[in-house]
Parts: structure tokens; C-alpha cells; sequence
């Protein structure tokens, strides 16, 4: 599954990231890196981008690149 | 170090407050500076006198960086502030120092990059700044274990309430006379410590011959950047030596080595926060900011306040603040003016002296300088609502609308500032990551309404419509943003295809933006302002008024419409009878207004200094050359039209070409005409 699979509230550890080398790297830049916790907390109005957080900031990021996030919700989560 | 100069580079993450550091450390002597071979302007200050004694001879540059996020670089800002770090070694023109600036509330983003800059091999101090938010906030940082884990001095600072500014430069000054130390951290251990240590072995030669850190080469080639690759001289054997490296280290982990080499750095930077910061889940400005967005980003009333929150800024600068003071500084004008004129009557002056001085210069330049306070209020709010974290905000509400016209959220913090001025928000798609959203928004930030185009529509308005003025003033907006709309609905379907991309960006908290901050970005845009009243429309209302009151052979002309300058304007005219501008005057100003559109009102009143010195208002000498109609139309012209010289230079420049930038001046004159046109024959309909 990936992040868009995500409802508002849940949580998922990254298990990769895949797509295109420029748009990987600008996701592992801003800290999305396997086995990293991620919230997703809201989504925009118009049903697109999305509202994240990871560690200890949040991050708006677009549902075509949240769809580039491969994640795994932990056990009971 | 064999220099003479330190030229110290503020580096860090956007919003790590680099630019409140430059202004600290330079006593904001901004200026902008360009680099030989690498298209940018990137800001250069020289150090502020009150620090100078610490550095004793050496003289003390600084140079405030666009953010990063690492040194992978996706806009052409990043780009050019990369080139600048990591070719050109030694140059005149590129740092040779660094100040890494990382937010203290946000340390890990900050480390992430600091793990990057220190590949750089470069003398580096880490200024945590923000220190006193991140304490109230329930952070806390152990500077000294960092600083032992780092390997290079980290000084707390807070730059926008200049408290540690002297430690950070003390620590600089120490660290200038000493070389830097030979430990260097590792942030990676087992495959990738190996792979990164056999790729350095190979790359060593290569990358000493063009002047890269050879660590840096080393894991931008394990990161498969063709870019750099391209620029090392490596041997045939040596890429299949290193492919290999990079597959081997692939298959074992069973991830891309991008993928690898990010995972290892976030998990030093973690185990080192871990260790070195504690802090509370959230803290209190993340759930103050939670709160705010509870209703600013909303789901249904996101939008609704977000055009609420405009709607209320203009009101206030064109009808509440701006409006009164500039009426008011209008009739200081006049009043002193008027007494001006008396004092060189009694003299005596010569009275074609007089009318120079009075009815050209000091009218038009005055007719444009009263505008300078509602331009000091729109700007006071635009940078306020910028310095707040709202305009990102901003960008998560209208993303998805923004890109039914081929834009991005990302694109609208520029298109907001060109209301300001089109010239910094051309210079703003710097920061776009995709090419074609930074053509599109420079096509189409003209369209928004510049301060500039607001003295023609004040005067123009006030003149013609009276109590529906601000009427008027609204919807010469709201055209221009709808042009706008359609043009990039209609170009995102043709010339500009393809999806907008890549939109991943840090929400910073909210923050109450430092008031010295707002007044100094009001009061640099209110010096041009002031700068291009007595330059250019200063001599543009000294050629007007020569022009207008000297004939084809050079002699004095007692009525202005025997004039060389309505010869020039009537041989042109037949142009604009079609959309209803017949006057001379008329085409006339628009002329003038190809170099800034304050000109427009400055050739006006020197046009109609003759008919306002025979005791007509600036109102009832203006209907003598429109009707309420054809001024309209001369307004909605104005508003789409090429809008200045200065903007036409930036455009030309950001595009990097001049054919492409003509070819938007042609399809601004294209656009205004046909507009014009179809207005102004609607308008014949119902006026008859």
C-alpha cells in the first residue's frame, strides 16, 4: 500500500520509495526515508495535497507523490 | 587560510532564518550582487562596523543563500546557489566559509543538510538559531555533545533579536586562524561506509583536478547524479569499477543507493537527536499552529477566508490607511506647490521657468510620489502575511485549483507579490522546482495589478466614476486575474503541457513575523519607489513638457496640440481609434508608460497643466480627452499591456531569452487591444 491509502489520523512506516530519480530524491530530502514514521493529519479542500507528519515537522506533499510512497501500517495501528 | 578575505556563505533550510542573520550581521546593507559565469544574484553584504575589530585586518563579506534542503539542487535558485558551493574554488566570487543555519525548532531537516555541508570540506560553524523560540517551545539542546559529534563549533544564536551574533563571529574569527580539524564524521557504517570509502579511492584524482571535495563526488556518484558525474574525468574501468559498487550495495539492501544513502544519513541525524535534544511531542507552537490551520486550511471555509483575507488587505490599503494619507500628502503637494510657485513669481523667474518647474516637474513627479503611502501599506501587509507562514498555507488551499490553470500552489506566493511589483515576483519562480510552472507564472504575473498601474487607476477612477471609483479599481483586478485564469487554462492546454510537478514542502508553525523584518521589505520597496520618482519621471515629465510646449521647428507653441508631441501622438493615433483612444494625449501616455506606468499620471498632468492652469480640475480637464467609457477601456489597456521596462528586463533575464521575452511583450499588446476592443464596442451598445 502507499500513502494515499492512509485515512486522516493514520499512521505507517515507509517501506521505500519509488518513481521517477528526481522526485525520489526530493522525497528522501525532506525526511521521507524508510523506516519512518508517517501521520497523515489533513487533506486539503479540494481533495489534493495533503498534510503530513514526520518526526517532528509537518510536510504538504501532493496525492501523485504520496502515491510514490510504498508504506506498511504496523500491527494493531 | 592563504586569503585575505572571508567570504562566509549563510547556508541552511528555507526558513532557518538566514536572511534575519544576513540583516543582523550586515546592519542591512543589502545589495545584490552577480557572479561571473553562474546566472544568479545572490545577496552580498559587507560586515557590519561593529564587528569589523574581531576579524582585525581581514576584511568580512557575507553571503545570504537561497534554502535548501540538501545539496541536490531542483530550482534554478538551488542551482545556482549549489554551483556556487561546490565549483570555483578560491574564485573572488565564491565562498570560502560557511555559516550552516539551522532552525533549532527543526533540527533534523538542519542536520540532514549540516551531514552534507561538511563534505564540502569547507571551515564551517552551525549557528542554532531560533534558540529562545525552540526553549519557550520545551527544546532543549546539548550544544556541546553536538559539537563534539559534528566536529565543528555550534553556537546558539537568535538572529532577529541579535542575541549570540558576537559569539558566532568570535567562534568564526578562532576558527579562521586555526586549519580546519582532520576528524571527519562518518555517518554510515557497514555497506555503504565501504562503498562511499572505495568510490573516494577511485574519484580522488578526478575530482582534485576540477576542485570538488572529493567525499561530496564520491556520494553524488553513488547517488547516480549524471550531472556531476559528467564533470569528473574518470576512466572507462573505473565507471564499470564503480557501477559495480553501486549495484552490489543496491542488491544488499534492496533499495535504490539514493534510497540507501538518505536512510543512513536521517538515521545519524536521529540517533544524534536522540542523544543530543529532548523535547515534548508537540509543542506549543505546533498545536497553536494546529489550531489556526483548524480553521485558515478547513475543508469548506479554507478558500472562502483565504479570499476574504485579500479582499480585507486592499480594502485596507486603498479605502482605510492608504487612501486617507494619500489624499492627505496630495494636498501637502498642492499647498506647496502653490506656495512654491508664489515664492518664484515674486522673484521674478521667467515664466516658461515657472511652468517647467511647477506645471511639469513638481506636478508630475508629486502626482506620483502621493502614492507612496498605499504602496508602503501593501507592502506591509503582503510581507506580513509572507513572514507569517500563511502564504504556504496559501498553497495547500489553492493547489488543486492553481493547477486546473497549469500552476502550482507554489506558484501563487510570486503572483501574490506582483501585486507588489511584477520585477521581485519574476524573480521569485526562481524558487519553482519545475521549469515550465516558472515560464507560466512569469507569462502571467504581469496580469496581476502592480502598485505601479495604482496612481492611473486612482487618478483615472477618482476623475471619471466618483463614488463607484473603488467600484472600478476592484474589477480592473479582478480582470486581470481573470485574463490570467483563461490564459493559463487555454496555455496549459497547448504551449505548456504536461502535469505541474513535484510540490513536497515543509509547513512551517505559524510565527508572528518580526516587525523589523516587515518594515525593512516596506521600506526597500517604498526607496525604488521614491528612487524611480526622481529618475526616471523626473526627466520623463522635463521631455514631456519640452516636447508639448516646443513645435516642429523648434519654436514656442502657444497651444499644446500644435506641439512635436502631438504630431508624434497623432500620427500614431489611428492605432488606438479603433478601441476608442483618439486623443494625442492619450497615446501619448500610453508611450510613456512603456517605461513605468507611474509615467502615465506624471504625462497626464504635464499634458493637462495647460487646461488645469486656466482654472479646470484634473477631473474636467481629463473628460476634455475620455469619456467615462474610453477611460475605461485606456485603463483596462494599462492594466494588460506591457507592463515596464524593468519588468520586461527581469522577464528577459529569468527566461534567459530575449526572443522568448518578446514574445510575451507581443502577446501582452495582442491581448490588451483585442480586450480593449471588445470592451469598448460592448460599452458603444449601452452608452450608444
Amino acid at each position: 500500500m502507499t500513502l494515499t491509502d492512509l485515512a486522516v489520523g493514520q499512521t505507517a512506516v515507509i517501506e521505500d520509495i519509488v518513481g521517477e530519480r528526481i522526485q525520489r530524491m526530493k522525497l528522501l530530502d525532506v525526511g521521507l526515508v524508510p523506516q519512518t514514521k508517517v501521520t497523515v493529519r489533513k487533506i486539503a479542500p479540494m481533495g489534493d495535497p495533503i498534510e503530513v507528519g514526520v518526526r517532528s515537522y509537518v510536510l504538504t506533499l501532493r496525492k501523485a507523490e504520496a502515491a510514490l510512497i510504498v508504506v506498511k501500517q504496523e500491527e494493531g495501528a | 587560510m592563504q586569503d585575505h578575505e572571508l567570504r562566509i556563505a549563510l547556508v541552511g533550510n528555507k526558513n532557518s532564518g538566514k536572511s534575519a542573520l544576513f540583516n543582523a550581521l550586515t546592519g542591512q546593507k543589502v545589495h545584490v550582487g552577480n557572479y561571473p559565469g553562474v546566472t544568479t544574484h545572490l545577496q552580498w553584504g559587507a560586515l557590519k562596523g561593529g564587528y569589523a575589530h574581531l576579524f582585525e585586518k581581514t576584511s568580512v563579506r557575507i553571503i545570504d543563500m537561497p534554502g535548501l534542503s540538501s545539496l541536490n539542487a531542483y530550482s534554478t535558485e538551488e542551482k545556482d546557489a549549489l554551483a556556487s558551493l561546490t565549483l570555483h574554488r578560491g574564485s573572488q566570487d565564491t565562498p570560502n566559509y560557511l555559516i550552516d543555519v539551522i532552525d533549532a525548532g527543526n533540527i533534523e531537516m538542519g542536520l540532514y543538510l549540516a551531514l552534507q555541508l561538511l563534505e564540502l570540506n569547507m571551515p564551517t560553524i552551525i549557528a542554532l538559531n531560533m534558540i529562545d523560540e525552540a526553549t519557550s517551545n520545551g527544546v532543549t539542546i546539548d550544544t556541546v555533545e553536538l559539537e563534539r559529534e559534528l566536529g565543528v563549533p555550534v553556537v546558539p544564536i537568535s538572529a532577529t533579536k541579535q542575541q549570540g551574533i558576537t559569539a558566532l563571529l568570535e567562534q568564526v574569527a578562532a576558527l579562521k586562524d586555526h586549519p580546519l580539524s582532520e576528524r571527519r564524521i562518518d555517518f554510515c557504517s557497514g555497506d555503504l561506509h565501504k562503498a562511499i570509502h572505495s568510490v573516494c579511492h577511485i574519484l580522488e584524482a578526478p575530482a582534485a583536478q576540477v576542485g570538488m571535495p572529493v567525499r561530496y563526488a564520491a556520494e553524488k556518484v553513488i547517488e547516480h547524479d549524471e550531472a556531476i558525474l559528467t564533470q569528473l574525468d574518470v576512466e572507462q574501468e573505473d565507471l564499470h569499477v564503480i557501477a559495480h559498487i553501486i549495484d552490489h550495495l543496491e542488491k544488499d539492501s534492496g533499495l535504490a543507493s539514493e534510497t540507501v544513502m538518505a536512510k543512513e544519513r536521517y538515521a545519524f541525524v536521529d540517533d544524534l537527536c536522540a542523544r543530543c535534544a529532548s523535547r515534548v511531542e508537540t509543542s506549543r507552537e505546533q498545536q497553536r499552529s494546529q489550531k489556526i490551520d483548524r480553521v485558515l486550511t478547513h475543508r469548506v471555509w479554507g478558500i472562502p477566508i483565504y479570499l476574504c483575507i485579500m479582499a480585507l488587505v486592499f480594502w485596507l490599503t486603498f479605502s482605510v490607511i492608504g487612501g486617507p494619507l494619500q489624499e492627505a500628502l496630495e494636498g501637502f503637494f498642492d499647498w506647496s506647490g502653490g506656495a512654491f510657485g508664489e515664492f518664484l513669481l515674486g522673484v521674478g523667474v521667467n515664466h516658461w521657468v515657472y511652468d517647467l518647474v511647477i506645471n511639469g516637474i513638481w506636478a508630475g513627479v508629486c502626482s506620483v510620489l502621493s502614492f507612496l503611502p498605499i504602496i508602503m501599506v501593501l507592502f506591509f501587509f503582503l510581507s506580513f502575511l509572507e513572514d507569517s507562514g500563511y502564504m504556504t498555507r496559501v498553497a495547500f488551499v489553492m493547489d488543486k485549483l492553481l493547477r486546473k490553470i497549469g500552476l502550482s500552489g507554489r506558484s501563487f506566493a510570486p503572483l501574490i507579490v506582483g501585486f507588489g511589483c511584477n520585477v521581485p515576483a519574476i524573480m521569485a519562480t526562481r524558487t519553482l522546482p519545475s521549469e515550465r510552472d516558472r515560464k507560466l507564472t512569469i507569462l502571467l504575473t504581469p496580469f496581476m495589478s502592480c502598485s505601479a498601474k495604482l496612481p492611473v487607476y486612482g487618478m483615472i477612477t477618482a476623475a471619471f466614476f466618483g463614488t463607484k471609483a473603488t467600484l472600478v479599481m476592484i474589477s480592473l483586478y479582478v480582470l486581470g486575474i481573470v485574463v490570467a485564469i483563461l490564459l493559463g487554462f487555454v496555455l496549459s492546454r497547448t504551449l505548456f503541457k504536461g502535469d505541474a510537478m513535484m510540490y513536497v514542502m515543509e509547513l512551517p508553525a505559524y510565527r508572528w513575523p518580526a516587525l523589523s523584518d516587515v518594515v525593512r521589505h516596506m521600506w526597500d520597496n517604498a526607496k525604488e519607489f521614491v528612487k524611480k520618482a526622481f529618475t526616471i519621471i523626473f526627466l520623463g515629465t522635463v521631455v514631456i513638457w519640452v516636447l508639448q510646449n516646443i513645435d516642429m521647428t523648434f519654436n514656442p507653441v502657444s497651444y499644446s496640440s500644435q506641439s512635436i508631441l502631438a504630431a508624434i501622438g497623432t500620427q500614431i493615433s489611428f492605432i488606438f481609434q479603433p478601441i476608442g483612444l483618439d486623443s494625442w494625449e492619450a497615446t501619448t501616455a500610453l508611450l510613456a508608460g512603456l517605461a513605468a506606468k507611474e509615467a502615465i499620471v506624471s504625462t497626464l498632468t504635464v499634458l493637462m497643466g495647460p487646461l488645469i492652469g486656466s482654472g479646470l480640475t484634473i477631473a474636467a480637464a481629463l473628460s476634455t480627452i475620455f469619456t467615462p467609457l474610453t477611460a475605461f477601456v485606456f485603463l483596462v489597456f494599462i492594466l494588460l499591456y506591457v507592463p515596464c521596462l524593468a519588468t520586461f528586463a527581469a522577464t528577459r533575464k529569468e527566461l534567459d531569452s530575449t526572443i522568448q521575452a518578446i514574445g510575451i511583450v507581443v502577446m501582452q499588446l495582442v491581448l490588451a487591444y483585442v480586450v480593449c476592443f471588445v470592451i469598448y464596442h460592448i460599452g458603444l451598445i449601452f452608452v450608444g
